[in-house]
């Protein structure tokens, strides 16, 4: 069996040297690289690690692990990872691509919620996929929230986000949680199709958040994901799902820079409590070790 | 058109600083090759593959020969693009069918690769060749998958095989092995196996996936695996093939817009070929894979590729030889017109050939707002033309002019800024073809006679002189300049006004070469 890669991993060998050489800046460049930090941000990291290195004259890899890991924290900090949930009901509607985790990430996110003693409603607005619906009533019941479904097959996904909102503000509900279909970035019209479920549902309430579901293993194609869904549905936070494979998810840390928009969650795992608040110290500690 | 700007532009770079020299230096390569192996990194090819990659490519290059229609940097880019190929495409091949029925696939993959979609594409795909497909549900994980798999077997029309609800419930091993046996009693000639994603890492279900395996003794196994996967394809790749060692190699979400390096990681250490594509959300949206065109994907240089095609076969000789001597003797009419524009078309992206042509830089904006959708109208409005208007530009006439919009479905207006566009090249192609240095629209002096389209409509009614086509053949010609002037002159401040100069001087540059 593959032993699971992690950055740590690959680090370690190399911070255990006794000096800084060439191949330890060759191994740090193809960690980032192996991590899908992506071309740009590795030069980058590797530039101004080289240039403190020179300047402070160190030459313990001990203290350029300490080095790599402050200025990965600095730059996954950057930005406010807290969920604003402040309106009542407070709206979230959850978008992605296709099997990235959207309706798992509900499901765990409204048992967290719930936890946290909220009341929450989800609503099955992915209509497209076959059994999309199902699959979600599944998590609802595990996580013990209502749930909205389309009154028939095929039914206009705004409608159902609108039907949730309403339903979450007749029975009290606190927070409301939509699903939406997956969707390739590329696909003009299904993008559309997100600006009027966001539309309609702002005629009811406001929207609180808009979460991206990105999946951990995506690579450099994951910048574009944010970039249209930015465009079209006004992401206000990202999710990071996976995280628990093999994965290692550098690219977000691109995603967070090149679009401003905080990463806020993290998914590792298939059970209803690996959702966690994205927090960039335990993030980094978990990457670089 | 973000990509448009990256490796295009960085390599256009490379190239100009090499066009001068005559012999591929280490140094040439080197920068050439550093810009290859950023490209390859963007596109998500794991690392150890693009260092293996561009060591090749730098041994190839550094030994080859530069061959006369390329300059350094192109030979460089053309070695790169072959082995790109050679590495996607080598043994492509089809499904292997099992000697004695039923043959039996598996499908296996991460979680979201897209497993039970394919399911039904390839039961489809396969229903479509005349076999009689079953379709198992082995994956008993995610919620609700048995449902998912019924629902789309239900739209590919294909039975689905589902004793066990899921949602965790059931053993999948024995439904696949079931499965088969129920196929064999049936007579079923397909049976095809979903089953749960797994990760690489996860010792249990890796070792489910192998049991299932050892369970139905498959004659294919497809790894599906999403295009846009990052670094992580090759572990994944890895532990699949220890797990449950794939025959072939199924991408999906094609559609998107990521470039797919996973599909040359995975050949490159596997070595196992990439059997199909998945290309959209219905289920006919699957196709087999192209080596060709996932290289060009990868590498996003399917501009460039095309001027190296174009610098080496140019245009068809013939072809060109042709053209050279018909505008020699004042003779370039709509047919050529229409000809050149199909064959820039079929070379590729025409807008990011515009973009590569040297010179055509400044005009990027002009390129980017330019609607390829234009030339598809252009051509329609000259294939809506007799042969003979197109022979004889001069014999179009207001009434002609009346059915050719019809026919092409657009405005009179829309025609006559046509025939202004091509007689104002036919002229800049007789002074090219005759040595000297033509005035590019946008540059001179516009010639007056912007005319609102209104006018210009009155203004091709009065000229419906005779009903008789044979009388109105025989009427004098207009004079050449008369369509200049009287039809009014493309809009400037449109695109594809613009573009013309573009055009023209893409096709100056060819004839120039040709």
């Amino acid at each position: 069996m593959a032993a699971k890669w992690s950055l740590s991993g690959a680090l370690r060998g190399m911070f255990q040297r006794e000096t800084i050489t060439e191949e330890t800046w060759d191994d740090l460049e193809t960690a980032l690289i192996t991590a899908d930090f992506g071309p740009d941000i590795t030069e980058q990291l590797i530039d101004a690690l080289r240039a403190d290195v020179a300047r402070l004259l160190v030459d313990d890899p001990k203290d350029l692990q300490r080095m790599l890991r402050e200025r990965l924290e600095e730059r996954f900090a950057e930005y406010d990872p807290t969920l604003s949930l402040q309106e009542r009901p407070a709206v979230i509607l959850v978008v992605g691509v296709n099997g990235v985790g959207k309706t798992t990430t509900i499901g765990k996110l409204a048992r967290f919620l719930i936890v946290n003693g909220q009341s929450v409603v989800v609503g099955a607005a992915d209509t497209f996929r076959a059994a999309a619906v199902e699959q979600l009533a599944t998590w609802a019941q595990r996580a013990g929230s209502a749930i909205v479904r389309p009154e028939r097959e095929g039914q206009d996904p705004a409608s159902v986000a609108f039907q949730t909102v309403e339903a979450a503000k007749t029975h009290g509900h606190t927070m409301c949680i939509i699903d939406t279909a997956g969707r390739l970035h590329t696909k003009g019209g299904l993008m559309d199709e997100l600006g009027k479920i966001k539309r309609v549902i702002e005629k009811q309430a406001p929207i609180s958040e808009v979460l991206l579901v990105l999946d951990a293993t995506t690579g450099q194609n994951g910048v574009s994901q944010a970039q249209a869904f930015i465009e079209h549905a006004g992401i206000t936070g990202l999710v990071v799902t996976k995280l628990d494979g093999s994965a290692k998810g550098g690219f977000i840390l691109a995603v967070q820079e090149r679009t401003g928009i905080p990463i806020k969650l993290i998914g590792q795992g298939e059970g209803i409590d690996d959702l966690t608040g994205f927090t960039s110290h335990v993030f980094v500690e978990q990457l670089v070790g | 058109m973000a990509a448009f700007g990256s490796l295009s532009t960085r390599l256009t770079e490379t190239l100009a600083k090499l066009r001068t020299k005559g012999k591929l230096s280490a140094s040439d390569v080197d920068g050439t090759v550093r810009e290859i192996r950023r490209a390859l990194l963007d596109a998500d090819v794991a690392l150890e593959v693009v260092k293996s990659f561009t060591a090749a490519v730098r041994e190839r290059a550094l030994g080859a020969e530069v061959g006369e229609a390329l300059n350094p940097a192109q030979q460089v880019v053309k070695i790169v693009n072959d082995e790109l190929v050679g590495i996607l495409g080598g043994e492509s091949r089809p499904l292997q069918l099992a000697k004695q029925p039923p043959t039996v696939i598996m499908l296996a993959g991460l979680q979201g690769a897209g497993k039970t979609t394919l399911a039904g594409k390839l039961a489809k795909h396969l229903r479509g060749k005349g076999h009689q497909p079953l379709l198992v549900a082995s994956d008993l994980q995610r919620p609700n998958a048995v449902t998912q798999l019924q629902v789309v077997g239900g739209q590919a029309g294909v039975e689905v095989y589902a004793p066990e609800p899921g949602n965790g419930v059931g053993d999948p091993v024995k439904v696949a092995r079931d499965g088969v046996a129920e196929a064999k009693r049936r007579q079923y000639d397909i049976v095809i196996v979903d089953t749960a994603g797994r990760l690489g890492v996860d010792a249990d279900m890796m070792r489910q996936a192998a049991d299932i395996r050892r369970a139905v003794d498959p004659d294919e196994v497809l790894f599906v695996i999403d295009a846009m996967i990052g670094q992580d394809a090759v572990a994944t790749a890895k532990a699949f093939q220890e797990g449950v060692d794939f025959t072939g190699v199924v991408l999906t979400k094609l559609d998107g817009d990521a470039r797919g390096g996973a599909a040359l990681s995975i050949r490159g250490l596997t070595g196992k070929p990439i059997m199909f594509a998945s290309t959209g959300e219905t289920l006919d949206d699957f196709e087999p894979f192209h080596p060709d065109r996932m290289a060009s994907r990868i590498l996003d240089l399917g501009d460039i590729l095309t001027l190296i095609e174009q610098a080496q076969k140019a245009f068809d000789e013939e072809e060109a030889h042709r053209l050279a001597e018909s505008i020699a003797t004042d003779g370039f009419t709509l047919e050529d017109f229409l000809k050149q524009m199909q064959q820039l078309r079929k070379a590729g992206n025409f807008k990011q050939m515009l973009g590569m042509l040297p010179g055509a830089k400044g005009m990027r904006e002009a390129i980017d707002s330019f609607d390829e959708r234009e030339l598809v109208r252009t051509e329609a409005i000259i294939q809506s033309m007799t042969p003979q208007e197109r022979k004889q530009s001069k014999i179009l006439n207001g009434s002609r002019r009346v059915r050719i919009a019809r026919g092409a479905g657009v405005t009179v207006t829309d025609v006559n800024q046509l025939i202004a566009r091509f007689e104002q090249a036919a002229k800049m192609m007789k002074t090219v073809a005759k040595g000297g240095v033509p005035q590019m629209p946008g540059m001179g002096p516009m010639p007056p006679g912007m005319r609102q389209s209104k006018k210009v409509q009155k203004q091709g009614k009065q000229q419906r002189r005779s009903g008789n086509p044979a009388k109105r053949t025989a009427e004098p010609a207009q004079p050449a300049g008369a369509a200049g002037s009287a039809f009014g002159k493309p809009k400037a401040d449109g695109a594809f006004g613009e573009l013309s100069s573009t055009d023209q001087e893409a096709l100056q540059r060819m004839l120039g070469n040709g």
